[in-house]
């Protein structure tokens, strides 16, 4: 009986959701368009991208590096400097990308595998694309370690430093692509069901289901399994986008990965709740999480800011949105390629969150109107 | 035993009195309207009913069980329809009816036979979707959804309303045949013509009961004189009729006026007063009251004795 219910709510919210046009956009144009433009802006120009040489070393070793990074298709050379003045010149008439600094003594301290201290400088006014061709140097780097003394790549022997001009706060692609997952699936989970729930409000339909013999618990959840289920796809899309599109890696375990994702989902699905409960029309309800929900993830989960420059009263405000943690899992799964072990803070709060928002929920979506 | 039982109910939105010690009964088997205009508190009295509201004080009973202590009795044995048609619009006929089936324990198979009526007249639709669908047609499938469970206690919240006239025509007539199957129906409308078609009627304004009774009993006992009368300035007669010691009402309706007097007035002497004042074209007539002279007149009263 309660099974029969259950999905007969199922499916009812999959008609609605399949035949209206704007929630199916949101649902899945807007994750793709988001992260296709983000695409857009970030991939330009990575071929032939100019790159400037400051050679203090003048000697073989330095000169078949230089010819390598050259051969790559990534980069194409622009001017050979002699001075330090003239380091920023490329990028102020913005005919360069990057500038290397090579050391004194390149090859005998290569050959003698003494450390190495090469310095990249890049234009941080264009924080996407310098981080991403400082990694791509960082690689040709170590394959031409790799070729030239026979050994595994040895990150610690020639230690670039990057320096990023005009924007030290960089943001980048890989700051990004999480930052994306974690707002577009606050969107869908919290937004839309929230909409949903408005709407049966606004129609008076919720008026029949309360009158039915119904527990509000299985209303509740008979809304909004389909948008767990349909969130979940969107996480997947992106992270398979942002694998392919932007080789934004997943180094970490993809279980627990997608498990976190479930958890996330879930707690924006309990707020997304909370707010229909306290909302009586739709465009309340869209108001309420835009404004509410939306605008602090964006702002205050170190997404777009980091938090630690942020006022103290910020941090604080930062720390009680859920974005926040699940940033930081996205960050640490896929990028740094850490487990359990690490992640089970942020998880652990987001736990808490969806019991506090879950006991919230209860005490305001009542079995009444009022 | 008595379908719907109020006592003394009353209902406070913030500052507006929505109910003032509302109370009535509604008999098993019965149609009873609560008849009454926007905002008279109609709505608010079936949610209350319907156990989706509290009430402030006062007591209630439907189907015989307490509305406070024992809403979930009651949800089993009810079937609501709410005011503008509470349908799913993108859901189609089918879907909405079969979905409504299953939230109430139920298919549309087992309880067939008591919409089949209804079903029947909209079942050559049953692939559109609701929204797409007439009023007229938007009413029987809301009906058909409120009756799908088979509930003891029916709750149509003006159901009439943006229905076209034929359709309510028949509205009325499928009241009729539930009524025979023994389902206790509550009906709110703003239409006064439509109260005759009840067996029992309230007249209901801002949140105050008028007057109970059979809608004939009403009219009888509304022993006033009611004289319709046009002329070529119908306000300026209004004023100057009301301001006359034989006046005990006046007021507009329609493009005439409907006079009521305390005693008895011979028709040609009160026109040659009236032409006497310039008033032009005047025709006067005698007429038996309906339910609408008797609302307005005690509505009258009720505004005269409150100031
Ligand atoms: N949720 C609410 N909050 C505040 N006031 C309300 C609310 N619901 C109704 N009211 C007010 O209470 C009064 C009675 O409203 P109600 O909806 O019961 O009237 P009604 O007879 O059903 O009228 P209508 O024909 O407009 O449906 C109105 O003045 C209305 O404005
Ligand atoms: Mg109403």
């Amino acid at each position: 009986m309660k099974w029969k219910v259950f999905w007969a709510f199922v499916k009812k919210e999959f008609y609605h959701i399949t035949r209206d046009k704007r929630t199916l956009l949101i649902l899945f144009g807007m994750p793709i368009a988001q992260v296709l433009i983000f695409g857009f802006v970030i991939s330009t120009d990575f071929k032939n991208a100019s790159i400037d040489f400051l050679n203090h070393a003048n000697d073989e070793t330095s000169f078949e590096l230089i010819e390598q990074i050259q051969s790559s298709e990534n980069f194409k050379i622009g001017r050979i400097l002699y001075a330090d003045h003239e380091l920023e010149k490329g990028f102020k008439d913005g005919t360069s990308k990057l500038v290397m600094v090579i050391p004194e003594d390149f090859s005998k301290d290569f050959y003698n595998r003494n450390p190495i201290e090469i310095q990249i400088l890049t234009d941080g006014s264009d924080p996407n694309n310098a981080v991403t061709l400082t990694q791509y140097i960082t690689s040709i780097v170590g394959s031409f370690q790799q070729q030239k003394l026979k050994i595994p790549e040895n990150p610690q022997q020639i230690n670039i430093e990057t320096k990023l001009l005009y924007n030290p706060k960089s943001i980048s692609a890989y700051n990004f692509i999480p930052g994306t997952i974690a707002l577009i699936l606050m969107i869908i989970s919290a937004m839309l069901t929230s909409l949903t729930i408005a709407r049966e409000k606004e129609t008076g339909t919720i008026e029949i289901l309360l009158v039915s013999p119904l527990s509000p618990l299985l209303i509740i959840l008979g809304k909004v399994a389909p948008y767990a289920l349909l969130s979940f796809i969107d996480a997947i899309l992106i992270l398979v986008l942002g694998f392919f599109v932007f080789e934004v890696p997943v180094r970490g375990s993809l279980i627990l990965l997608l498990f976190c994702c479930l958890i996330y989902v879930i707690t924006s699905l309990t707020i997304g709740t909370l707010i229909s409960a306290v909302s009586k029309t739709q465009q309340d309800a869209m108001m309420r999480s835009l404004m509410g929900l939306m605008m602090p993830s964006m702002i205050l989960s170190g997404f777009i800011f980091p938090l630690t420059s942020m006022p103290f009263i910020l941090q604080v405000l930062g720390h009680i949105i859920p974005t926040t943690y699940f940033i930081e899992i996205l960050k640490g799964i896929m990028l740094r390629g850490v487990g359990l072990e690490i992640v089970w803070f942020p998880l652990f709060v987001l736990f808490l969150m969806i019991l506090f928002f879950l006991f919230f929920t209860w005490k305001n979506f009542k079995t009444r109107l009022q | 035993m008595e379908a719907i039982i109020v006592e003394n109910i009353s209902k406070n939105y913030k500052d507006i009195q929505a109910l003032k010690e509302v109370s009535f009964q509604v008999k098993e088997g019965e149609i009873f309207g609560l008849i009454g205009p926007d905002g008279a508190g109609k709505s608010t009295l079936f949610r209350i009913l319907t156990t989706l509201l509290l009430p402030d004080s006062g007591k209630g009973f439907v189907a015989g069980h307490p509305i406070v202590e024992e809403f979930k009795s009651i949800r089993k044995k009810v079937g609501y329809m709410p005011g503008k048609f509470s349908l799913y619009q993108d859901l189609s006929v089918e879907e909405n009816l079969s979905f409504f089936a299953t939230i109430f324990g139920t298919t549309i198979e087992e309880n067939y036979d008591l919409i089949k009526d209804i079903y029947e007249q909209i079942e050559p639709f049953k692939k559109r979707l609701a929204g797409k669908l007439s009023g007229g047609m938007k009413q029987k499938l809301a009906l058909c959804c409120a009756l799908i469970h088979k509930p003891e206690v029916l709750f149509l919240d003006e159901p009439t309303t943006g229905v076209d006239v034929v359709s309510r025509q028949e509205f009325w007539e499928m009241l009729a045949v539930l009524k025979q199957k023994g389902i206790s129906i509550l009906v709110s409308t703003p239409y006064m013509e439509e109260a005759i078609l009840c067996d029992r009627i309230a007249l209901i304004l801002n949140g105050e009961i008028l007057n109970i009774d059979t809608p004939n009993q009403m009219i009888q006992n509304f022993d006033k004189t009611i004289y319709a009368i046009k002329c070529n300035r119908l306000y300026d007669l209004i004023h100057y009729l009301r301001t006359q010691d034989y006046t005990e009402s006046c007021l507009p309706f329609g493009e005439n006026l409907h006079l009521v007097t305390k005693e008895k007035v011979e028709i040609e002497k009160l026109k040659k007063e009236i032409i006497t004042q310039g008033f032009e074209q005047v025709e006067i007539e005698k007429i038996t009251p309906t339910i609408e002279d008797v609302f307005l007149h005690l509505g009258q009263e009720k505004k005269e004795d409150a100031n």
